[in-house]
């Protein structure tokens, strides 16, 4: 206040800075590592006794995991032998030569095992398009998107099923299975889901009343059964409506049971993306002259969709574990092989379930959390392009 | 009233020609029961500037959306540059293209850089080709005085930019008209005359505007005419000296006395 011009008027109530106050470095503990901890971890009574419960919670589960996953665990063996227990192996941990002894079952079911490139080859065209349209970047991605979108589904088709003039025997979708069917069914889901939820939500939102009553009626109708319900409609009730020849395979039936089904939820995420767009953003699309469906495409969408990255993740996640479900109607996914698998008696150990089940988590673990990893990784790039 | 004075030699007279822009003739609307607007008559000459004032919930900034589509109304005629507005889509589509308008809200597009909000509709609507839009773009930025921003986001932008980054975006669209909506009210006073700058500049180069504002200092510069609105109704139509100095109805002189304080 020294040099600060003292002015005194009305006793001291007016005042003019002088000079600008010095910026001081923080008190000791609240920047670095130690602040971190007292910030984040002990912050208060309450957080100081999560913290420890945490730490504690850890110490009992962690190890006995880490030793049955990978140091008591069996990673080579021909046979049960290997994985029961002995007086070398006192302690046997989970039976890997079982999981690698049937990798090829988990990932092409009973595909006829001289036709498996064609799956091999399936499963590369697959990661080109994925890696394609995933990765921000690319070159030419709208090419990429055709390629996906256009080309991939119809030669996948005649690859896996088969296309006798080409060479390609025709292999029967009952002998599909394991990742193969895993991976058939959700993308099948999640690439027409978007489409036909984005449909739905437009449907739902429409001015003309019979497209918003038929599009409600389908969404509730979808939404308020289970997944195993429209599974079991589509392969057990369908062929009684419809004549034995024109009854469609039942893989068929299962992917357009998941597909209508996660079109339902896709279509209230979508919804709520674009219900949270002002209405100002329509018409100012509008009063510069572009249409209904340019303003959905170049406006509307890209910033409802954006705003739902994270819905629309959680609903592929959900999609893709729901998968699974197709095993009640006889279909061979992943799981279903690993649960055919570990009752194969020549690999009946105690540990071959757990093995097995722990071997489908990691799976679909790796697979979701990559999903979920990327889409945060899109919602930052986004979110540096446009701060609002 | 205004912080903004303008200098009294700011605008040239008006180039009001003959030749009819917009022609309102008995216009009625209804929100569900209540009758919004009333029997509303209007005619804009080409390169004439019209400001319409009044209470809010007048019916100003109705007039301006029947004027290219965004609202329907129930009886009566509007016709702009000739062409009759009805329920026809093709034709609502047609005067849009020739009318340009600037928001409240500013309402630019979040998700597309300045440039990219410039150029969306001359290349979606107009087909121009996108280096041909990109120098229309650019050249009216200029003219606004942001082409410095070009690659920014509208989220990166003062309320004041994102204002005149909404009219040049109108103004890509090379529109015989031009409609402001209360173009300074959602701005921090800071802002408001480096928007209304833009908007002399734009009537000193003879563009046709119709302006619905609070800003009494623009009206009277700018305005060939002062059109004074109540209750869905047009009270008083004046030359802005008229206007301001002499008016003659009752309602006029109540709603001048309250903001020419």
């Amino acid at each position: 206040m020294a040099d600060a011009q003292a002015v005194s008027v009305a006793g001291g109530f007016a005042y003019v800075r002088g000079e600008p106050a010095p910026a001081l470095p923080p008190p000791f503990a609240s920047t670095g590592f130690l602040g971190w901890c007292r910030a984040n971890l002990f912050g208060t009574p309450f957080n100081a006794v999560l913290t420890v419960l945490t730490v504690l919670l850890l110490a009992w589960v962690v190890p006995p995991l880490v030793r049955f996953l990978l140091i008591d665990a069996v990673w080579t063996g021909a046979d049960r032998q290997a994985c029961l227990e002995s007086a070398a192996h006192p302690n046997v941990g989970a039976c890997w030569a079982f999981v690698r002894e049937h990798l090829a079952y988990f990932t092409y079911g009973s595909y006829p095992i001289d036709g498996r490139w064609r799956v091999d080859l399936f499963f590369i065209m697959l990661a080109v398009g994925i890696g394609w349209l995933l990765w921000l970047d690319a070159p030419r991605r709208d090419l990429g998107a055709l390629y996906f979108f256009g080309i991939f589904p119809i030669v996948s088709f005649f690859l896996l099923y088969g296309l006798p003039p080409l060479g390609l025997e025709v292999v029967d979708t009952s002998r599909w299975g394991g990742m193969l069917i895993t991976l058939v069914v959700a993308v099948v889901g999640i690439v027409t889901s978007m489409p036909l939820g984005i449909l739905l939500a437009l449907g739902r939102r429409s001015r003309m009343p019979a497209v918003k009553t038929l599009s409600v009626i389908f969404i509730e109708f979808v939404r308020g059964v289970p997944l195993i319900t429209v599974l079991f409609m589509a392969s057990v009730m369908l062929p009684l409506f419809l004549p034995q020849e024109y009854s469609p395979d039942k893989l068929v039936r299962a992917l357009v049971g998941v597909s209508l089904f996660s079109a339902a939820y896709m279509a209230e995420v979508v919804r709520a993306g674009l219900q949270a767009i002002p209405k100002g953003q329509w018409e100012a699309a509008s009063a510069l002259g572009l249409g209904y469906w340019r303003t959905l495409h170049l406006v509307v969408l890209p910033q409802a969709l954006r705003i739902t990255i994270p819905n629309i993740l959680n609903s592929y996640v959900a999609l893709f574990k729901d998968t699974t479900l197709v095993f009640f109607v006889g279909i061979f996914d992943f799981l279903k092989t690993i649960e055919t698998a570990r009752a194969n008696p020549l690999w009946a150990t105690p540990v071959t379930s757990a093995s097995g089940y722990a071997f489908a988590a990691l799976v679909y673990f790796v697979c979701c959390y990559s999903m979920s990893r990327y889409a945060a990784g899109v919602e930052r790039r986004l979110a540096v392009g446009d701060r609002r | 009233m205004s912080a903004v004075e303008l200098k009294p030699d700011a605008v040239a007279p008006s180039r009001a020609g003959g030749e009819v822009a917009v022609e309102i003739k008995g216009l009625y609307k209804w929100f569900g029961e209540f009758n919004v607007l009333r029997e509303v008559d209007l005619t804009v000459r080409r390169g004439e500037r019209i400001v319409i004032c009044g209470p809010s919930g007048s019916g100003k900034s109705t007039v301006l959306r029947c004027i290219n589509g965004l609202e329907p109304f129930q009886r009566g005629e509007v016709v702009v540059d000739g062409i009759s507005l009805g329920n026809d889509v093709k034709r609502i589509a047609e005067v849009r293209r020739e009318v340009g308008m600037v928001f409240q809200q500013f309402n630019l597009f979040p998700h597309l850089t300045v440039l990219e909000n410039c150029t969306l509709a001359p290349i979606n609507v107009r087909k121009t080709p996108k280096a041909q839009a990109e120098e229309t773009a650019l050249r009216l930025l200029r003219r606004v005085r942001i082409p410095e921003q070009a690659n920014k986001y509208p989220g990166q932008l003062s309320g004041g930019q994102q204002q005149r980054v909404a009219i040049a975006r109108a103004l890509c669209m090379n529109p015989k008209l031009m409609m402001f909506d209360e173009p300074t009210s959602a701005l921090d006073p800071e802002m408001v005359k480096e928007v209304l700058d833009t908007m002399v500049q734009l009537a000193l180069d003879g563009m046709t505007m119709l302006v619905v504002t609070h800003e009494m200092g623009f009206a009277r510069q700018v305005a060939d005419r002062v059109v004074f609105m109540d209750a869905g109704q047009v009270v008083e139509i004046n030359t802005p000296n008229e206007f301001f100095n002499h008016p003659q109805h009752e309602r006029t002189k109540l709603f001048l006395s309250q903001i020419l304080k």
